[in-house]
């Protein structure tokens, strides 16, 4: 190919210096296939499509000032003296990590920004990637064939927490150092191998003079390579799968509607990165995050009411904070249920949304690919859930919170840390109902909107005196839009005795998943959407609406 | 002499004799009466206690009863000593406006001088600390970066590393150290105000006291420079979190509906 070219070019003179470049790359990398494969790559237009470049960016911008940030650390746990520009701490005893900290904040030329800049977007960061993976939850996005990449993203999210922890540790303050002691307690709750575990990772008794080196290359190496990998086999996957997009006329299971990468994409993903830097960069410069001055160094026998981690932690936090201090002591052994059972419910809650996917596919039996969006009404039981789920996380939170919101409303630390205590139990009950209330609502609205109309606010008053109100017809679009969703029947199990006669044994799943089907796609789970026929009924005249 | 008999049946002998009494009585006032000022000068004491007396059955004696011997709806105010007195008053806490879990800060109604009468009143019940002189609570020229590591390890636990406060349990709370005065401040490390414990100077010494108050107005006050911009109230990492989650991800949530608007428009052919 490259002889052709070349010989055409020298008859008709010299190809445009752009051309002359991509043929010496392609030549060498074979980018024209590649290009021609993925640059008019389509992707559908939604708002919260978007969401995943903000947790992209936001991670790019943590790699860039984190590198900055390295320049200027010093992971080591020496005892040295601060002669530094900051005067409340002039002449304190503190490790090299916090004092090359100090020395970042306040004497490296823009090692405060940078250092603020790459906080704040650790935080949306992760809060991204919380919404992001709603935003995939409720839209059921997460359906064959994406579920790999749903555990993928779910990873990303549990990694970014632990890479967001080992760093809020790094600058050996006293309040990570607390966190850290927090962290070192949940470790020991372990039965059996907890002490092991802590002394290995703490090279011996706490705190040791390991754990900043230590947490420095988890930190910035091991925990970060691996979400590296997992972000390009994320993004790899969403070009092989093809963007999801909602229903709508045109828009089919087969087929993607929707812009270009090149040129409309990559122009979008672009301006959108800066725009996601100005935004992180602006917050930055205007609030403060984590003055790690004002905390003073670490020493294991100082303390700070109101230490708290940062919010990705918050919901551990309050599981630990609302749970009773219990413990069993045997044989000269503690077993403390006070830490342990927060240690295990903390895992429960991540696995309990990591896993739902699977759970949502047993029970439809649904072995097709869909690439159609759910609006989350659409699904009841599966938004019912997610809400219920958030709820827990959102009690927790508070619960992580609960001095300050006892000091700030004005309420009894008891009273709040009771209310999480009960509302852990009782809120994820009451809003799973309640949102399958309202979803069950808007899809009978939904339904009287098909079948009847838009109301138009238009008082007519017939001839005999009645008084009704036009509604007026929604577009074939909008009544496409509204009736393209599918709906599931639920799950039987099917005659219980053969041809023959011969009873068969009726497994223990086989009725869980009836019963868990029924409770998904049962009468009282889904109004029907309405069928040709009723509205052909109801608009051939016969009706007075 | 003669003159003076012949003339004592005078008609204007009386209101001579009457106009002489009474310059004579004036001007004995006037020549005793600062004599007298200053003999009462020799008894100040006693006299502040009489009028702190006075306003302390005014104020006081419904709670702590008329001796200060304390009722069942407030403590004993014998030995608290005058500083308790000055910082509980001074900072309007005390008169209590209602009970509840912890008497909580108000405008101070007293003035300086009635707060000292009250002092030296509750002071006089017993032996207590007394209010410390300016030399003694003025943190200039104190060790800020020393009173920094005895704030972290004796105060930190519950006014937080800022000393911006924390909760404490059922309802109360250590209080924000912002607008407290250096003598305040020193005054509740003597005392030990309600739910606080007290330092006195066995524990922590007078020089202490003053680097600890020094460190105090150096993170949190209005002299505090905030090194990395708004400070989100000094609660660490929950109002981030919430700054966070409000004005960075609702910002960028709003961008991206902004970004999503505006699409490139299909040309159509």
């Amino acid at each position: 190919m490259s002889t052709t070219t070349s010989n055409e070019s020298r008859s008709r003179g010299k190809a445009p210096a752009g051309e002359r470049l991509a043929d010496w790359a392609d030549g060498r990398l074979g980018i024209y296939s590649l290009a021609k494969a993925n640059l008019r790559k389509i992707f559908p237009d939604h708002w919260s499509f978007m969401l995943g470049e903000v947790c992209l960016y936001s991670f790019i911008i943590i790699i860039l000032t984190g590198v900055y940030l390295t320049l200027f650390f010093h992971p080591s746990m020496n005892e040295v003296e601060y002669h530094g520009s900051y005067v409340p701490l002039q002449g304190q005893l503190m490790s090299e990590a916090y004092r090359s900290t100090l020395n970042i904040s306040f004497d490296v030329r823009g090692g405060l920004l940078i250092r603020q800049i790459h906080h704040w977007a650790a935080l949306v960061f992760l809060g991204g990637m919380f919404v992001h993976m709603m935003r995939v939850f409720f839209t059921g996005a997460f359906r064959k064939p994406r579920e790999i990449n749903w555990l993928f993203g779910f990873l990303l999210f549990v990694l970014g927490m632990f890479t967001g922890f080992t760093g809020y540790s790094l600058p050996d303050d006293l309040l990570s150092g607390t966190g850290i002691r927090f962290m070192e307690g949940a470790i020991l709750s372990v039965p059996i191998v907890g002490t092991y575990i802590s002394f290995f990772l703490f090279g011996g008794e706490f705190p040791g003079h390991d754990f900043v080196a230590r947490f420095y290359s988890i930190h910035i190496l091991l925990l970060p390579g691996i979400m590296l990998g997992l972000v390009v086999g994320h993004l790899i996957l969403v070009f092989y799968h093809k963007h999801t997009q909602f229903a709508g006329p045109g828009r089919k299971n087969t087929n993607v509607v929707g812009m270009p990468l090149m040129p409309v994409y990559m122009a979008k993903a672009g301006g959108f990165f800066f725009l996601v830097f100005g935004v992180i960069a602006a917050i930055a410069a205007i609030a403060s995050i984590n003055p790690i001055w004002t905390m003073g160094p670490y020493r294991p026998d100082q303390v700070s009411t109101g230490a708290q981690p940062d919010w990705y932690m918050g919901f551990a936090e309050g599981l630990i904070r609302a749970m009773p201090g219990w413990e069993i002591n045997f044989w000269g052994h503690t077993l403390v249920l006070g830490v342990f059972i927060p240690l295990v419910l903390f895992g429960v809650v991540l696995m309990v949304i990591a896993a739902y996917p699977f759970l949502e596919a047993w029970v439809t039996g649904d072995k097709r690919e869909h690439h159609i969006l759910d609006r989350p009404r659409n699904a009841p039981t599966r938004t019912a859930f997610g809400v219920a789920w958030i709820t827990v996380y959102m009690v927790g939170l508070i619960g992580g919170g609960n001095d300050l919101i006892a000091t700030h409303f004005h309420l009894s630390i008891n009273a709040v840390t009771w209310f999480v205590r009960i509302a852990f139990f009782v809120g994820p009950v009451i809003a799973f109902i309640v949102t399958k209330r309202i979803c069950l609502g808007l899809q009978r609205r939904d339904r009287d909107k098909v079948l009847h109309g838009r109301e138009s606010g238009i008082i007519k008053r017939l001839p005999h005196g009645e008084f009704i109100e036009v509604h007026e017809p929604l577009s074939q679009e909008q009544m496409y839009t509204l009736t393209a969703h599918e709906q599931y029947k639920p799950v039987e199990i099917g005659p219980t005795v053969d041809e023959n006669g011969v009873e068969r044994k009726v497994k223990g799943s086989e009725k869980l998943r009836a019963k868990l089907s029924k409770a998904y796609y049962g009468e009282d789970s889904q109004i029907p959407k309405p069928t040709v026929e009723e509205y052909r009924e109801i608009t051939s005249g016969h009706g007075h609406h | 002499m003669k003159k003076l008999s012949a003339r004592r049946r005078h008609p204007l002998a009386a209101v001579v004799v009457l106009l002489l009494a009474l310059a004579a009585t004036g001007g004995l006032y006037a020549a005793f009466a600062p004599a007298g000022r200053a003999q009462a000068d020799d008894s100040a004491q006693s006299l502040t206690i009489e009028e702190g007396k006075k306003l302390y059955e005014v104020g006081c004696a419904s709670c702590h009863g008329t001796g200060g011997q304390g009722t069942s709806d407030g403590p004993s105010l014998v030995g608290v000593g005058a500083a308790a007195v000055d910082f509980q008053v001074g900072t309007g806490r005390m008169p209590a406006q209602q009970p509840g879990a912890q008497v909580q800060k108000k405008p101070n109604i007293y003035s300086q001088a009635e707060i000292d009468q009250l002092a030296a009143y509750v002071a006089s019940l017993g032996a207590g600390p007394s209010v410390p002189t300016k030399q003694q609570y003025d943190p200039a020229g104190a060790d800020v970066a020393r009173g920094g590591e005895l704030f972290r390890t004796n105060c930190t636990q519950c006014h937080a590393f800022k000393g911006v406060g924390g909760a404490l349990t059922k309802g109360k709370f250590a209080p924000d150290l912002k607008d407290v005065s250096a003598k305040h401040i020193y005054e509740a490390m003597q005392t030990g105000p309600q739910n606080m414990p007290s330092f006195p100077d066995t524990t922590l010494t007078e020089q202490n006291k003053k680097d600890i108050i020094a460190y105090v107005k150096a993170i949190n006050s209005d002299q505090t420079v905030s090194q990395g911009g708004l400070e989100l109230g000094g609660l660490g990492p929950v109002s981030e979190g919430l700054f966070a989650w409000v004005f960075g991800l609702g910002a960028l949530i709003v961008v991206a509906v902004w970004v999503a608007a505006r699409t490139a428009k299909a040309k159509k052919s």
